[in-house]
Formats: C-alpha cells, sequence, structure tokens
C-alpha cells in the first residue's frame, strides 16, 4: 500500500470523528461560536476600538449604542466595548494556559503513578489526595495569598487546584494499560521504561486527557474570573472579565450594564466551550462511540420480508428454526450475519452448532428469542417454533416470558453473567421468582435443590457464598443450575466449556449430559471445539460464514464428512495420539487464502 | 554432558506473590506460584509444559524471559547466569530470549502501526541503521508469510490467526535463539491454528530455534514437543519424552488430564464408562 493510500485512510478517519462533532448541533453550535469568539479577540490589536485603558472621566457611565461608545463606558469613561474584547483576550488565555499546565503535570503524574505502581503510586496518591482534601477556592485563595495578587499568579494556582482532577483521570486509565500484554511485549523487545511510558502508553491514553481538557476549560475560566473578581487576579488597570465583572458590581442599580455585559460574555464563553467540550467527548470516547449509551430494545427488531412457515419435519420438534436471516446495521445497509439456515431440535436431543469464529453461530444462539443487541440488530426473515407457535409473531412480553422458563440459556464466561455483589443462593432463587409465585423462603429452598441438583457439595451452604469464592467449573454449574430453574424445555449452550480446564470441562460435559437424560431436555450446543461435540452431540450442523454446510449425526460427519470445509477443519484438529504425524498430514492439505 | 549448553536450565525455581508486610499491621495473603521447579530445554528441542489454569506455567515462563524476578532459584539462559543477564538491563535478556503471547491482539499496541512495533527490537536490540531495519522488517514479514504492506496498518485491521503471525515476526526479530511460546494458538480457530503450528515448526528448523511451548492442549503438545513436564499446583509432578509420557503417566493428575481430553472418533463410546 503506498504512502498516498494510507495518508488517504488516516484523513478519512479524523473526518469521522470531525463529522460526528458536527452532527451533534449543540457542539457545532459551540464550536462556531468559540471560533468566532477566538478570531475577533486576536484580532483586538487591529480592530477600530479605542485603547481600552484610556480614562475620560467626563465621559464616564455613558449608557450602551451611545455615541462613539457601541456599548457604553465605565465608572472611568473607558470604552467597555474594548475592554471586553481585551478582556476576554486574557480570560480566554489564561483559561486556556492554566487547563494545559495542569493537564501536562497532572497526565505526568497519573502516567508516572499508574505505571510504577507499588510504592511511588501510593506515595503519589496520597499527595493528589491531600490537594484534594481542601475546598477548591480555599485552596487556590490561600496560593494566591502566599504569591501575591496578580493574573500570573492566578494562572498557577487554578493550574495547581485542577491538577488532581488530571492525575485521578490518568493514573485510572494507566494501571489499566500497563499490565497489557503490549506493554511486556515492549519491554522485551528492550524499551526502557521512559519510553514506554512516552511511546506505548501516552499514545493510548492521550484522547483521555484531551477530553478531560476540553471539560475543564470553561471551569478554569469561570474560576480565574472568580479569582479576579475579590480582586486577587488581573491588577487595574488591565481589563479581564472578572475584574470587570468587580468593578461593575458598585454600580449595578445605577449602571447595571457595567457589569451585565461582562457577565453575559462569561456565561457565553463558558457554555459554548462547554457543548464543544462534551461534543468533543462524545465524538472521541470509544465507549460512547460503541453505543454504551444506546439502551437496546426489549426485543431484537424483527422486520421479516417473508415468514417461512415450519416444514412439516420441524412439527413436532421441541425447537425448529426455519430460514432464519438475521442482520446487522450499518451506514451501507443491512450486513447480513446468519444468512437463512434451518434445522430442529427434538425433545431430548443433543444439536451442536460448530464453527469458527465470526460463522455467526452466537448470533444464532441470540436471535431464537430475539436477544440481539437492538440497534444495530434485526431479524430479517425466517421464523422459530418452539412447541409449535412460532416466536416473532408473538407480543414482547410474550416473548420475554419464555426467556428463561421455556428456553434457558447458559453462556461462555460465568464470571460476568453472575452477579459479584450477590450469593449465589439469592441469585438463583431470583431465576425461580421471576417466573413462579412462590415465596422467599421457598424459593431459596428451590434455589439449594437446584445446586444439590448440579452436583455443587454441600448445597446449603455454598448458598450463601458469593460468585469470586468458587472456582470455574462451579460457578459454571450456578449457571447451569439457574437455566434449570424453570424447568425448561430447551437450553441452549454457548460454548459453556471454553473458559474451562479440559478436566472441569469434562465434568461440566458429564453434567450436562446427566441433566439431559434425566429431565428430556432439548439442548443446543455452540461450540468450536470437535471434541466436544463428539462427546455430547446426537447431531451436529456446521456453519460457515452465516450458512450451513453440512448436517447429520455426529458419527457420520466427524467419520465422514462431505463438504470440504467440514473434511478440512476436521483434518486440523490434532488428535491424541497421532503425534508428529498430525504436522505431516497438515503439510499434505491444499493451501487456502485468507489464514 | 553435552558440548553445547542447555538453552534454558533452571534449578530450584521458586516465585512467591504477597507476604508483604502491609503499613497497618500484618501480611497480606501469600501465594506460592511456583514451587522448586528444577527443568532443563536443551537447545534445538521443544519441551511442553502443561497444567491447568493457575498451575504456574505462565509464572515460569515469565520468569524466564525476565518479566518476573524468581524469589529464590537459579536460572541460567544459554549457560549465562540470569541474575547477570538482567543486571544487564532488558537488552541482554531480550537478544538471548523472546516470547510470544497467547493473545495476539492484545499483544500488539492498537495505536501504532506494524512497522513501528517491529521496527522496536531491531533498532534496540540490534542496533541496525534505518536502511537495513527496512529490508529486515521485509525478510521478517516474509517469514512469517505475511504481505509487506502490513508494516503501514494498524493492529485492529488483522485476524487473530495475522496478529499471532505478526508477533512470532516481532519475536524473530531480535534474532533470539530461545522462544517461549505462552499458549500461541489456543485463542485461535482450529484451522488458523494448524498453520500456525505449521509456521513454528518451519521457523523451528530454518532459524534453529529453542521452544519453551505451554498449553493445556495435550493433542497439540503432542504434535509439535519432544518432551513434555506436566505442573501441578506450582509443582513439576512428571517429566519425559511425549509420547512415553502420554501412553504411561505415573501421577494422578496427569491420568486426569488425559483422561479428560475429548477425543473425535471413541469420544463418546469411551466416556460413557467412566464412572
Amino acid at each position: 500500500m503506498s504512502a498516498t493510500t494510507k495518508l488517504a485512510r488516516q484523513k478519512s478517519r479524523r473526518k469521522t470523528a470531525w463529522q460526528l462533532l458536527m452532527n451533534n448541533r449543540l457542539a457545532a453550535a459551540g464550536f462556531y461560536i468559540i471560533a468566532a469568539l477566538v478570531v475577533l479577540v486576536l484580532a483586538a490589536p487591529i480592530l477600530p476600538i479605542d485603547n481600552p485603558d484610556t480614562i475620560d472621566l467626563v465621559g464616564r457611565l455613558q449608557p450602551a449604542l451611545s455615541d462613539g461608545h457601541l456599548l457604553g463606558t465605565d465608572h472611568l469613561g473607558r470604552d467597555i466595548l474594548a475592554r471586553l474584547i481585551w478582556g476576554s483576550r486574557v480570560s480566554l488565555a489564561v483559561g486556556l494556559s492554566a487547563s494545559i499546565i495542569a493537564a501536562f503535570f497532572g497526565s505526568l503524574i497519573g502516567l508516572v503513578a499508574g505505571y510504577a505502581g507499588g510504592r511511588i503510586d501510593n506515595i503519589m496518591m496520597r499527595g493528589i489526595d491531600m490537594l484534594m482534601a481542601f475546598p477548591y477556592i480555599l485552596l487556590a485563595l490561600a496560593i494566591v495569598a502566599v504569591l501575591g495578587p496578580g493574573l500570573m499568579n492566578a494562572l498557577y494556582a487554578i493550574a495547581v487546584v485542577n491538577i488532581p482532577f488530571f492525575a485521578r483521570n490518568i493514573r485510572g486509565i494507566t494501571v489499566g494499560l500497563a499490565h497489557r500484554e503490549f506493554v511486556d511485549a515492549a519491554r522485551l523487545s528492550g524499551k526502557s521504561h521512559t519510553s514506554i511510558v512516552l511511546t506505548e502508553i501516552l499514545p493510548n491514553v492521550l484522547p483521555i486527557i484531551v477530553i478531560t481538557m476540553s471539560t475543564t476549560v470553561g471551569w478554569m475560566i469561570l474560576e480565574t474570573a472568580g479569582l479576579s473578581f475579590l480582586g486577587l487576579g488581573a491588577q487595574p488597570p488591565q481589563a479581564d472579565l472578572g475584574s470587570m465583572l468587580g468593578e461593575g458590581r458598585s454600580l449595578l442599580f445605577t449602571a447595571p450594564s457595567v457589569s451585565i455585559i461582562p457577565g453575559v460574555m462569561v456565561f457565553i464563553i463558558v457554555m459554548s466551550i462547554n457543548l464543544l467540550g462534551d461534543g468533543v467527548r462524545d465524538a472521541l470516547d470509544p465507549r460512547l462511540r460503541a453505543g454504551a449509551l444506546n439502551r437496546p430494545l426489549p426485543v431484537t427488531r424483527i422486520d421479516r420480508s417473508d415468514r417461512s412457515e415450519t416444514s412439516a419435519s420441524g412439527k413436532g420438534a421441541a425447537l425448529s428454526v426455519e430460514n432464519l436471516q438475521t442482520g446487522f446495521e450499518s451506514t451501507q445497509g443491512i450486513v447480513p450475519a446468519v444468512k437463512g439456515i434451518s434445522f430442529a431440535v427434538q425433545k431430548g436431543e443433543c444439536l451442536g452448532l460448530i464453527g469458527e469464529s465470526g460463522s455467526g453461530k452466537s448470533v444464532t444462539a441470540l436471535s431464537l428469542l430475539g436477544l440481539v443487541a437492538s440497534p444495530p440488530g434485526v431479524i430479517t426473515g425466517g421464523s422459530v417454533a418452539i412447541d409449535g407457535r412460532d416466536i416473532f409473531s408473538m407480543h414482547e412480553t410474550e416473548i420475554a416470558s419464555y426467556r428463561g422458563s421455556k428456553v434457558a440459556y447458559v453462556f461462555q464466561d460465568p464470571l460476568t453473567t453472575l452477579h459479584p455483589l450477590f450469593t449465589i443462593g439469592e441469585q438463583v432463587a431470583e431465576a425461580v421468582r421471576t417466573h413462579q409465585p412462590v415465596s422467599r423462603n421457598e424459593a431459596h429452598a428451590k434455589a439449594v435443590a437446584l445446586l444439590d441438583t448440579v452436583r455443587i457439595p454441600d448445597p446449603a451452604k455454598r448458598a450463601a457464598a458469593y460468585p469470586h469464592e468458587l472456582s470455574g467449573g462451579q460457578r459454571q454449574r450456578v449457571g447451569i443450575a439457574m437455566a434449570l430453574a424453570n424447568d425448561p424445555d430447551i437450553i441452549i449452550a454457548d460454548e459453556p466449556t471454553t473458559a474451562l480446564d479440559v478436566t472441569v470441562q469434562a465434568e461440566i460435559l458429564r453434567l450436562l449430559q446427566a441433566l439431559r437424560q434425566e429431565r428430556g431436555l432439548a439442548l443446543l450446543f455452540i461450540t468450536h471445539d470437535f471434541g466436544v461435540v463428539a462427546e455430547i452431540c446426537d447431531r451436529v450442523a456446521v456453519m460457515r460464514h452465516g450458512e450451513i454446510v453440512e448436517t447429520g449425526n455426529t458419527a457420520d460427519i466427524l467419520g465422514n464428512p462431505q463438504h470440504p470445509y467440514t473434511q478440512r477443519l476436521i483434518a486440523c484438529v490434532p488428535r491424541l495420539g497421532q503425534g508428529k504425524a498430525f504436522l505431516e498430514a497438515l503439510r499434505q492439505l491444499p493451501k487456502v487464502e485468507g489464514v | 554432558m553435552m558440548d553445547e549448553p542447555n538453552a534454558i536450565a533452571v534449578t530450584g525455581l521458586t516465585k512467591t506473590f504477597g507476604g508483604k508486610r502491609r503499613l497497618f499491621g500484618g501480611t497480606s495473603h501469600v501465594v506460592h506460584a511456583v514451587k522448586n521447579v528444577t527443568l532443563a530445554l536443551r537447545q534445538g528441542e521443544t519441551l511442553a509444559i502443561v497444567g491447568e489454569s493457575g498451575s504456574g506455567k505462565s509464572t515460569l515462563a515469565r520468569m524466564v524471559v525476565g518479566l518476573e524476578t524468581p524469589t529464590s532459584g537459579q536460572m541460567k539462559i544459554a549457560g549465562k547466569d540470569a541474575g547477570t543477564l538482567a543486571k544487564e538491563g532488558p537488552r541482554a535478556f531480550g537478544q538471548m530470549i523472546q516470547y510470544v503471547f497467547q493473545d495476539p491482539t492484545s499483544s500488539l499496541n492498537p495505536r501504532k502501526t506494524i512497522g513501528a512495533t517491529l521496527e522496536a527490537p531491531l533498532r534496540l536490540l540490534k542496533g541496525f541503521d534505518p536502511a537495513r531495519r527496512k529490508t529486515r522488517m521485509k525478510e521478517l514479514l516474509d517469514a512469517v508469510q505475511m504481505p509487506a504492506d502490513t508494516l503501514e496498518r494498524y493492529p485492529h485491521e488483522f485476524s487473530g490467526g495475522q496478529a499471532q503471525r505478526i508477533a512470532i515476526a516481532r519475536a524473530l526479530a531480535a534474532a533470539p535463539r530461545i522462544m517461549v511460546l505462552d499458549e500461541p494458538v489456543s485463542a485461535l480457530d482450529v484451522s488458523v491454528q494448524a498453520q500456525v503450528l505449521l509456521l513454528l515448526e518451519d521457523l523451528k528448523a530454518e532459524f534453529d530455534l529453542s521452544y519453551l511451548f505451554i498449553s493445556h492442549d495435550l493433542a497439540v503438545v503432542e504434535s509439535v514437543c519432544d518432551r513434555v513436564a506436566v505442573m501441578y499446583f506450582g509443582e513439576v509432578v512428571e517429566e519425559g519424552p511425549v509420547e512415553a509420557l502420554f501412553k504411561s503417566p505415573h501421577h494422578d493428575y496427569t491420568k486426569r488430564l488425559i483422561s479428560s481430553a475429548p477425543l473425535l472418533e471413541t469420544g463418546r463410546a469411551s466416556k460413557q464408562n467412566m464412572p
């Protein structure tokens, strides 16, 4: 790829952040106001305005719109318009420089403390805590009192007061980054600690620094004005919005315009900067961009062009899926993830859905009960029938009532699906009470019984344990207990053993197998591991790029795969006892691109 | 003894976390991650370390490459004492031994181009001038079968398998004789896993490498390793040539590990007879 296309790509990326910012109308308004103001104050020396410090006691306190003085004059006869423009210049400059100073030192402290950790972190952060323990305006006053009044001293005071804000923010991000693998990798590449902080960690925290700055500049301008108002900032005759307010205060009743005009100016500046700052944050913060603030709909949006009826073979099945199509909305239209797949699971049967990452197997599982996050997910066609009833024709509340009662899910990582602050007994009992009108005690008794069913030793005692007190295997047992809480007919298990050690995986598979046989459950088992499929599934469907390429009995598919994709996948699975012959066999396989 | 020293030789290696005095009385909880481990990786061989999560495999690996300091015990890298190497700084370590991480995408800095990531070891560990760095980067990408335009792109533009190839290229950049592979294929799809295993095998022959291969997948271990050491709660409980050890395991945990491995053909029949 040439340098020009690279440049073009960078440009297009920057453009999208800029477009995001401009799409936000309030932020765009803030941007234009502040940009106009900056141009105005920068042009102050060449504008046809009076000298802001020229005193004319004869023409004092003239009202606005008077001859030669558009906004009138103050108590010493100085032109208010000129003072306003020069004053805004000072206020903006001081606010911006204070925020740059605070950002520099605060980020430096945050980076060092977060990266070094341990004692250095402790000492630096306790120092920051001490700064934060003072009411900030009092601290600023104390600093100015020591240094003496003056614009520069006010600037230092405001910068110091705001350092903790940056330090805490940046330290939090840095702590997370310092233990990432790319930092270890950089150390092994021979980089020194200084170089790691500056070239590996800093680029990753830079957006956060910019966001924090954009949201604090407004505050800093306000604080500068506050100190000047109290006479500790800009000294007469220098114009500054805060000192103009202070001087006009005593004339509030005789000549209100003298104080109101700078007051309105402070309001406009701070307001527009804050609007712009919020916009910058929304555009840059990856979490917000990923839609963390979007609340998904209760059920995936359903927009079906065709409603395939359940086929004859699907009748009587516990779960029957016909021509299911699910996609994700994007700027280029709907991108299909599941492209019309059909399968059925009978009572007491286990169907394995196997595929590599991106094959659409998890989207399939979530689509069955409309659990794909929407937006951007949308079900574009097909039908899912449970006991012969079409799910997608039901009302939202009815679909919700199926979740956990008729159909239950078991997910991959039990640590993220269990709530860390409730005991496992409470969580299983809650699953029971969601669908059954039982008392708290009954629900608890049922929860203990369920924990016993999934072979958790001493269930009455373990019910009082929190998720972090259990091993991974035991947590997954709790996940299964919650799935069983309302005697479902169908369990959908999405990679339930992928996060577990092999010895634990074997135990969980045995448990699922036993429960299925005892209760006659229909089990839809989603996995990427052929070994697991061989252990537990009666039939298996192989997925690739959102389509099922091959379905059949497990033994047939594994022993005699028909589709070339399945053949290749199975050939890529090393078998115990095969030894070095495995790699030799791999070399015989035809090459494919894109791996 | 052989004429060439062992690639890695550790004796009585121990790592303990925690146990420090706290400011307000008491000591923090002590974790014995690695307990008195003695192992040797011979020059040119692949030694596997298997064990479940929390058994201390990764801590052992991180000590061997110098990312952690052992609490006690001796460590020799290619015949040199690791303590002396550590005093010479990270460079001395990096030239001898490199590390490939489990999760390829998180081992690449998301905000740096692949070129910038690959350049660091060439500049800092090898001291190459810019022109030489450029040609060497092209060679490295060839070795891991990635196109040349990879250099200008960012990590998020690559799939897991491609990212792992890039991570391997970075490790090779330092031209080490020893590589520590920490679950290098367990985050990858099977077809990609197969490609990466083949690649590792080819590179080993091409650059005369010794591998310390950490894994929990016994079938993968069997296909690429010469010897295997089984770790259980921080200790090496069993060690031997792969075939012999898998055929007749002695330790209870090894037996359990082998019987738990899911099997493709005979899977269900054998499992249903188990207690």
